[in-house]
């Protein structure tokens, strides 16, 4: 009868009903038109202990295949320190909710401070809010804000060789909110910016946006780009994997005026696409049309640093329809798992994650063309940590044979036939890159 | 949580040349990252090592309040308790580590539980189909919009672009709406808070692509004229959206399907037992009723005949609204609560939660002003404290409530009441915890009365004072450069 989650007893039951005035449970719902109630049993398995749950889990997680990962395209297998589980289980933080009540909430205001510095810093920009869901969601909030701040213009140019992920993402709100989308194309895997350069100049576009590195692991040589965009009075918008910020020339070194992306490459688990964390970061001058939460500094009634929800404004809460976003809860805990990695990692850390996946990464594209069955997709760009080769084999059958071996081996990217895309993260030792390749080589 | 406050920021305990981390050493000689593509400025990251990193984020978190502390009875947010084996299957070694991008046989165990918690959800709802992509609530409701208006699209029917809001609506409504680009139009409540049918007959034309409704709603009262509201909304082509925020106190009894809405969604962080986390990670599943299962958006996760798992992508869907599957692991959590409580308990689960809200609203109204009479379903609003010649204010209620040790309700919500003060109670507190809050409220309600300026200086036994709200505002502090 008692269930370990329902506290009350028998006894309490009746007490209660007593004080609200009914006789029994089904009397609290007297209102309720009988036509409307469901006079049967729900069709959905018995209440199980914990005991069943462990062994279905176990029986469920034993139908996934543990892979060695050379899989990329927007999720990366980088390394999560043991510290975040540990701190974000504390159940202080896990079992809060939105900082309303900042007198008791100073934990979770002054960790998403801590984001917004380290976040607003890695990106080059002036300021972040408090998170979006995912790097997709970020990318189209940043369009509908561009949109918002351009009042007539309505178009948003977008390079094709942005993830394809985050594109479809953009696309599906762009239709339901009323945007012109146009696709810039790619010219040997980089956003051809002489094609950028002549459809900005019909004077429409209200912000562009880009990959970088893009979808195809090329960091593009951007320069020129935002004077490119700011002379026809559109916004630029970056889109890039968080952790590569802090190797690469920030979107804020680029000129841009609002940077978007993934933080996943933070040191959260891939956990099969999520929970991740959008993050959003703009100039100080468009700090009024960002959507989602924000934390400032501010003091209590007896001076001391304290930090609050502020500018809200802006949000669903206040302003309804007229909000700059619908966003309400955000991505919270994944803020601090971010913020604590960030934290440990320090400068030092990050650079070296970086340093090794680069590394990593152009040696096993060495090896592959050493093979003689790998070519280079795009020759004479830069990639960072992830690439594409063409190859002569049938890349479903090699996928299948890395697969029985224990591998994850690299994605079909989607615009490139007859070739496959490999990611390398820190986690890549030599030995797994080796083991790949002889893979390929008996392939 | 302790009454001293740890106010330090990770900035301040750095130190040049300290570490928190171990990698393995570089195997790869002979490659670095050409300057011309690098940063050129330097970063803020803090140095620090691990414990002081450990140290820094316990401290922290002596400062915060959650379920795990003490009530909370945070009206329409639903803040019940989260159960820890969650925890362990979110965390669950076979599912960490997969990449969502990953061959569909390489995860057969991570489909079937999206599968079946479709399932079991849309049982529940009384749906013919769920998607888990949505991530969270205001998100679920985004895509619910798309599905409403793609139906209309591939239709045809071009010009219905209006939704039906109520005024007691959650303010995601409007908003949701608006990102959608429906143009939103606002429905009034009768005196007893529930929509009127009479203000809504003259809003429905040709050109309303549906209606937004919670019920309960925002103020706990059961819309009893919901068969009818539904006949006229769809009597005029448009299509009826359920916000799930307030589902708890249906389950058991009554589901959104057999009232006649459409399209639904359900908060897995609030009627499903995950944590709100600080304000997330949700979830916000989207069920539909037959017929709209092509518009979900992709990706479809479908079962063939075989009993393996796939993922579908449909040309007639609304489109994709996330990169891969949604807060995954948020699923593993509201999968392993669905198993928990089972049809067994999930039977009673509403009717506790109501009588919870029942006994509260009874044992109060003699010091709160109860503007609504009657039965309410998971939660109720008070419209401050009868006695105002004081002046002492709901805010000054909710926050010499945190003295007591425990967290505030909603307050100034919904809007229909000045001195709005939303209280939910779920089925997971106990009556002696629920005992203990009404003496706190009855005592609060004679100091207002004996000694208001103490209360409206409240807290006293927080970590902090008052915030200055106003100034945050007016001198912004959005990073730590500002203290620089």
């Amino acid at each position: 009868m008692a269930y370990k989650y329902f506290p009350h007893t028998e006894e309490d039951i009746q007490q209660m009903l007593k004080v609200a005035g009914v006789q029994t449970l089904a009397d609290l719902y007297a209102e309720v038109p009988e036509e409307l109630k469901l006079k049967r049993d729900y069709n959905i398995p018995s209440e199980m202990s914990e005991v069943e749950i462990r062994k279905h889990f176990k029986e469920l997680g034993d139908k996934n295949k543990q892979l060695v990962c050379f899989a990329g395209g927007g999720v990366y297998d980088h390394y999560t320190p043991s510290v975040i589980g540990y701190i974000t289980q504390r159940s202080e933080f896990l079992t809060s909710y939105t900082p309303y009540q900042a007198e008791i909430s100073q934990g979770t205001l002054q960790y998403i401070f801590e984001y917004q510095t380290l976040m607003a810093d890695l990106t080059g920009m002036d300021i972040s809010n408090a998170s979006m869901y995912d790097g997709a969601t970020a990318t189209a909030e940043a369009m509908m804000m561009a949109v918002a701040n351009a009042k007539k213009k309505n178009k948003v140019l977008v390079s094709a060789a942005l993830n394809p992920a985050v594109i479809r993402v953009v696309e599906t709100y762009a239709k339901y909110h009323g945007v012109e989308i146009q696709l810039i194309p790619a010219a040997n895997g980089a956003t051809d910016k002489t094609a950028l350069e002549a459809e900005l100049a019909h004077g429409e576009t209200a912000r562009v946006r880009i990959g970088q590195p893009n979808y195809y692991g090329i960091a593009e040589d951007l320069s020129g780009v935002a004077d490119m965009c700011h002379e026809q009075k559109a916004l630029l918008i970056i889109n890039a994997p968080a952790s590569t910020l802090a190797a690469l020339k920030t979107p804020g070194e680029w000129g841009a005026d609002i940077a978007v992306g993934d933080a996943q490459s933070l040191g959260l688990p891939m956990s099969f696409g999520g929970p991740y964390l959008g993050y959003f970061c703009a100039k100080e001058a468009l700090v009024r049309k960002m959507p989602g939460r924000i934390v400032g500094g501010t003091t209590d009634h007896d001076g001391k640093r304290t930090f609050v929800l502020t500018m809200q404004a802006r949000e669903q809460h206040i302003r309804r329809q007229k909000a700059t976003s619908n966003i309400c809860s955000n991505q919270g805990i994944m803020t601090l798992m971010v913020t604590i990695y960030m934290s440990l990692m320090g400068p030092q850390g990050l650079k070296e994650v970086n340093e090794q996946s680069y590394a990593g990464a152009h040696y096993l594209y060495d090896e592959l063309l050493k093979t003689g069955k790998m070519t280079p997709a795009f020759e004479g760009q830069t990639f960072f940590n992830e690439f594409v080769v063409k190859t002569t084999l049938d890349v479903d059958k090699l996928q299948q044979h890395l697969l029985d071996n224990g591998i994850l081996g690299g994605l079909k990217p989607e615009g490139v036939d007859n070739a496959i895309m490999f990611a390398v993260t820190e986690q890549r030792s030599k030995a797994e890159i080796d083991k790949l390749v002889e893979l390929i080589k008996e392939a | 949580m302790n009454s001293t406050y740890y106010g330090t920021l990770i900035f301040e305990l750095s130190k040049k040349g300290r570490k928190g981390y171990s990698l393995p050493a570089n195997e790869f000689k002979g490659y670095s990252i050409p300057e011309n593509i690098s940063r050129q400025s330097e970063t803020m990251l803090p140095e620090a090592d691990e414990q002081t990193v450990v140290r820094h984020y316990t401290n922290m978190s002596n400062n915060n309040f959650g379920v795990d502390t003490g009530f909370y009875p945070l009206g329409s947010c639903t803040m019940k308790y989260n159960p820890k084996i969650n925890e362990e299957n979110a965390s669950h070694p076979a599912f960490q580590g997969l990449h969502p991008l990953a061959p569909t046989t390489a995860v057969q165990g991570a489909l079937e539980v999206y599968y079946n918690t479709q399932k079991i959800l849309s049982e529940l709802g009384g749906m013919s189909e769920f998607t888990l992509n949505p991530f969270a609530g205001a998100h679920g409701e985004l895509t619910g919009l798309m599905v409403i208006r793609n139906y209309h699209l591939i239709r045809g029917d071009l010009k219905l672009t209006k939704i039906i809001i109520a005024d007691s609506a959650h303010g995601t409504n409007p908003a949701s709406a608006a990102v959608c680009g429906l143009e939103v139009v606002e429905v009034k409540s009768t005196d007893n808070g529930t929509v009127d049918v009479e203000a809504l007959k003259p809003l429905l034309g040709d050109d309303v692509a549906g209606m937004m409704m919670t019920n309960p709603n925002t103020l706990g009262i059961f819309e009893t004229k919901i068969p009818e509201i539904a006949k006229l909304v769809h009597d005029c082509g448009g299509l009826m959206y359920y916000d799930g925020a307030n589902l708890n106190p249906l389950l058991g009894v009554c589901r959104p399907g057999d009232m006649g809405f459409d399209v639904m969604h359900i908060n897995l962080h609030k009627t499903f037992s995950t944590p709100h986390g600080g304000g997330g990670p949700g979830s916000g599943p989207i069920g539909v009723r037959a017929g709209l299962e092509a518009y979900l958006p992709n990706p479809q996760v479908k079962k063939a005949d075989n009993g393996t798992f796939y993922v579908n992508y449909d040309n007639d869907s609304l489109g994709y609204i996330s990169g891969f599957f949604g807060n995954y692991a948020v699923v593993l959590r509201a999968y392993t609560f669905l198993l928990s409580a089972g049809k067994e308990q999930f039977a009673k689960m509403g009717s506790l939660a109501v009588l919870n809200a029942n006994y509260i609203k009874e044992s109060l109204k003699d010091c709160y002003e109860l503007p609504i009479q009657g039965l309410c379903k998971h939660e109720f609003v008070f419209n401050g404290l009868i006695d105002k010649s004081q002046h002492v204010t709901t805010l000054d209620v909710a926050k010499r409530l945190l003295d007591y040790g425990f967290h505030a309700p909603t307050i100034y919500f919904p809007l229909l009441f000045h001195e709005a003060l939303m209280i939910e109670p779920t089925e997971t507190e106990s009556k002696d915890t629920i005992d203990e809050f009404i003496k706190v409220m009855k005592q609060i309600a004679k100091e207002a009365a004996e000694d208001p300026e103490m209360v409206k200086s409240a807290p006293h036994k927080a970590p902090i004072t008052r915030v200055d709200d106003v100034k945050a505002v007016k001198e912004p502090k959005l990073t730590y450069k500002a203290y620089l």
